[in-house]
């Protein structure tokens, strides 16, 4: 029997893994996006699965709204990258360290 | 008398002086000085006729207000006149003695290019020293003070493409700021305790002054009005030049000579006389404030006298003559013979502006010489010269019948005659002081006007090479007369002056003795104690100014006169090397009077070199190192170190700052939780 407790498991697990990769990463900057996806997905999974579990559809319908958020917050991060790119022959995160103090 | 004519007789030369300076280039040389002279002529006429008016009891004593320029806190700031005796005597003295040297600038600047700028000088002099003892309240004797002190300042810097000039000029004005500042603490002691700054109610305050006690410290309290009067009469120490403020007075030396006579002789310098004279009775009630008086007027006359015997500058002997004098005074003052001090300012005014106008005539003639040793046997080319100098030397000296013979005698018959601390000293002092007095002044005479000529062989040449390095300021002088190194007499705008002066410098003592000094002449203006009247007491001696003269030969002052003169003609004219052998055994003192007691010695190394060093210390520890090192950029350097340390934080690195940011989250979230 699968119950909430596995599915928030599960949803706590995928958000782990997303916050070791960023802080592991130390290339691509591309990967910290991917992360930030899969951050944003066991959010969501965690929505669907109280949705599921307390009946009420209010969880899925907030999913979408992350979807959509999601999509358009990977394109405007995919688009700054390309252009980062342009300008530094590089993506990779060792050399982006401008805000040093 | 009305005030538009008393108006009158300080602003005429203000307006000559403002016509003379501002459009002096446009008017031209001659209208300059006619303006001027017309001015203070005036002055003088209109002086005469209200000294006239006031002592043939026409008019009343004029004590009022013309202008109030502020009232604050109740106090009144005016412009008033108060014209009593003692400021009329004043008055005239201060015209006459400027009209006879507005004359005599015609023939001594003939030449200069800053003519119009000095008539204008001059004239705003006058207007200054009009204002001072014409003045009702402190506020306006404080404005004239101070602007007898500025043109002063402008005088004996006014060859200022002179060092040397400068160097005086600074000199004056810094001694002066010391002497001001005494002035200003005295005045606020008088303001604090009547509220008033005119003279009447701090007249009438006087004896409530005494009864007060101010607190210096927890543990010293001194007498008010003796503080008071030691602070006012600190303020005379730098105008009159008294010990240890007489610095100034020889370096003023450097102005033309017409100031020498008309500023740091006759009238500017006996501004503090004055000043005491005028408060007497404030004076009155500090027997301490009085001894002190006395001292340093003491030390003053006798100290000083000794530095003219050594000194071989024309004009520095009579500026040390003068400082001599002014003790002289000012002991006079001391012992409470306010009358006489004032007597005998008036008949120095006169003998010294002749003595320093003869001096100036004979600079003059022997183109811009001033040293004694280059001059000798000048009677011959310059007679009007050499007899108007002789007529003041003997006044100076006390030669019976001649004006100083009077003043002088009072002042060291009152210094016998006071009970007061310090009055033996002071009668020792003023008694020596009469021989060195004719010492110096015969010595002048015996090297300018007699014995060998030693400006002929060479010697002018020397002199024209000693003088060079000044050339540049009046070089126009003496080159243009066109006959080499020979002296000759002054035109006649100079001797003119001369004769002027030579009269009262003769007669006015033996005219106006009697009833100046015993005649009630001062009134109400002096006020002294019945126990410390002197005068009264010299009234019983006194029968007239024929037989007192006549007794002369009685009394020791004319023996050392005369033993003085004897002295400076055995030594400069019968055998000048007769005394080589004391003096190289006295070589010592003789140092330290070349060096003038090292009073400038020790303000140079001591008092400046002290403050610099001061100064410095404040600057590099203080400045340098506390508000700029600790505060300045300590305070800066302080956060650059913090955030040295704290920078570490900043890597850069995007992963850096969302580690931070979840654990912050955690903690956040951990904290939510746990309060729970």
């Amino acid at each position: 029997m699968i119950t909430l407790q596995h599915m928030l498991t599960l949803s706590a697990v995928l958000f782990s893994l997303s916050v070791a990769g960023i802080f592991l990463n130390r290339k691509n900057v591309i990967l910290l996006l991917m992360c930030i996806e899969l951050m944003l997905l066991a959010v969501n999974f965690s929505f669907v699965s109280f949705s599921r579990f307390l009946g009420d559809l209010d969880g899925q319908v907030f999913v979408f709204f992350v979807l959509t958020v999601a999509a358009a917050e990977s394109a405007i991060g995919l688009a700054i990258l390309v252009v980062l790119f342009r300008e530094r022959k590089s993506i990779n995160v060792e050399d982006l360290d401008t805000l040093k103090g | 008398m009305d005030k538009t004519g008393l108006l009158a007789i300080p602003l005429l030369p203000l307006v000559a002086a403002i016509v003379a300076g501002l459009f002096g280039r446009l008017i031209g040389r001659t209208a300059a000085h006619v303006v001027t002279i017309a001015a203070v002529g005036a002055s003088f006429v209109l002086s005469a006729q209200v000294a006239w008016q006031l002592i043939t009891g026409q008019v009343p004593v004029f004590d009022g207000t013309v202008y109030t320029w502020a009232v604050s806190d109740g106090i009144r700031m005016e412009v008033g006149f108060l014209v009593d005796p003692l400021s009329v005597l004043m008055m005239c003295v201060v015209t006459f003695v400027s009209l006879c040297v507005h004359v005599y600038t015609i023939g001594y600047m003939h030449d200069d290019p800053g003519y119009q700028r000095f008539f204008s000088y001059i004239s705003l002099f006058t207007f200054a020293m009009l204002m001072l003892v014409m003045s009702n309240n402190f506020l306006q004797l404080f404005f004239g003070w101070e602007a007898v002190g500025v043109v002063s300042y402008l005088l004996i810097g006014f060859w200022y493409q002179r060092p040397s000039a400068i160097f005086a000029n600074l000199k004056a004005f810094l001694v002066n700021r010391v002497g001001d500042f005494g002035f200003v603490l005295g005045i606020a002691g008088v303001v604090y305790f009547t509220g008033a700054l005119d003279y009447k109610s701090a007249f009438a305050a006087a004896p409530m002054i005494a009864q007060q006690t101010l607190a210096l410290s927890p543990e010293w309290t001194v007498s008010a009005i003796t503080l008071i009067c030691i602070c006012l009469f600190i303020g005379a120490m730098g105008k009159s030049a008294q010990v240890p403020l007489h610095v100034w007075l020889p370096d003023s030396m450097e102005g033309p000579t017409p100031i020498s006579a008309l500023i740091h002789a006759a009238t500017m310098v006996t501004a503090g006389i004055f000043m005491v004279a005028r408060l007497s009775p404030l004076f009155e009630q500090s027997e301490a404030a009085m001894s002190f008086v006395l001292v340093v007027g003491a030390t003053t006359a006798l100290f000083m006298g000794l530095l003219g015997v050594v000194n071989n500058d024309i004009k520095r002997v009579v500026a040390y003559s003068t400082l001599s004098q002014l003790g002289y005074m000012t002991v006079a003052l001391g012992v409470s013979a306010y009358s006489v001090a004032i007597f005998h300012l008036m008949t120095h005014a006169f003998f010294k502006a002749l003595l320093f106008l003869a001096a100036g005539s004979v600079i003059i003639g022997m183109h811009h010489e001033q040293d004694m040793r280059k001059m000798g046997g000048l009677a011959k080319v310059m007679p009007i010269t050499a007899i108007t100098c002789w007529l003041g030397s003997l006044a100076a000296i006390g030669t019976p019948f001649f004006s100083g013979f009077y003043s002088k005698d009072f002042i060291i018959e009152a210094a016998h005659e006071s009970q007061r601390w310090g009055a033996t000293y002071a009668y020792w002092c003023v008694l020596i002081g009469v021989f060195v007095t004719a010492v110096y002044s015969f010595r002048l005479i015996f090297m300018t006007f007699h014995g060998e000529p030693r400006w002929g062989q060479g010697g002018a040449q020397a002199g024209h090479d000693d003088h060079a390095h000044d050339d540049h300021a009046h070089d126009d002088h003496g080159h243009g007369h066109g006959h080499g190194g020979t002296p000759h007499e002054s035109p006649w705008v100079v001797t003119l002056p001369l004769v002027l002066l030579a009269v009262p410098a003769v007669a006015i003592g033996y005219l106006t003795v009697q009833p100046l000094l015993f005649g009630g002449f001062f009134g109400d203006a002096i006020q002294v104690l019945e126990r410390n009247d002197v005068v009264r007491e010299l009234a019983s001696h006194f029968h007239g100014p024929a037989s007192f003269a006549l007794q002369a030969p009685l009394h020791p002052p004319f023996w050392l006169a005369l033993a003085g003169v004897l002295v400076a003609w055995f030594t400069v004219l019968k055998r000048p090397h007769a005394l080589d052998g004391l003096a190289s055994a006295l070589a010592p003192l003789r140092r330290v009077l070349d060096n003038k007691y090292y009073f400038d010695w020790f303000n140079e190394n001591v008092l400046a070199a002290g403050s610099r060093g001061l100064g410095r210390l404040f600057w590099k520890a203080g400045d340098e190192t506390l508000i700029d090192g600790a505060l300045v950029n300590g305070s800066a350097g302080l956060v650059g170190a913090l955030a040295g340390v704290v920078r570490r934080v900043q890597t850069g690195y995007l992963y850096t700052y969302a580690f931070w940011m979840v654990i912050g989250l955690a903690l956040l979230l951990g904290w939510f939780l746990l309060r729970a």
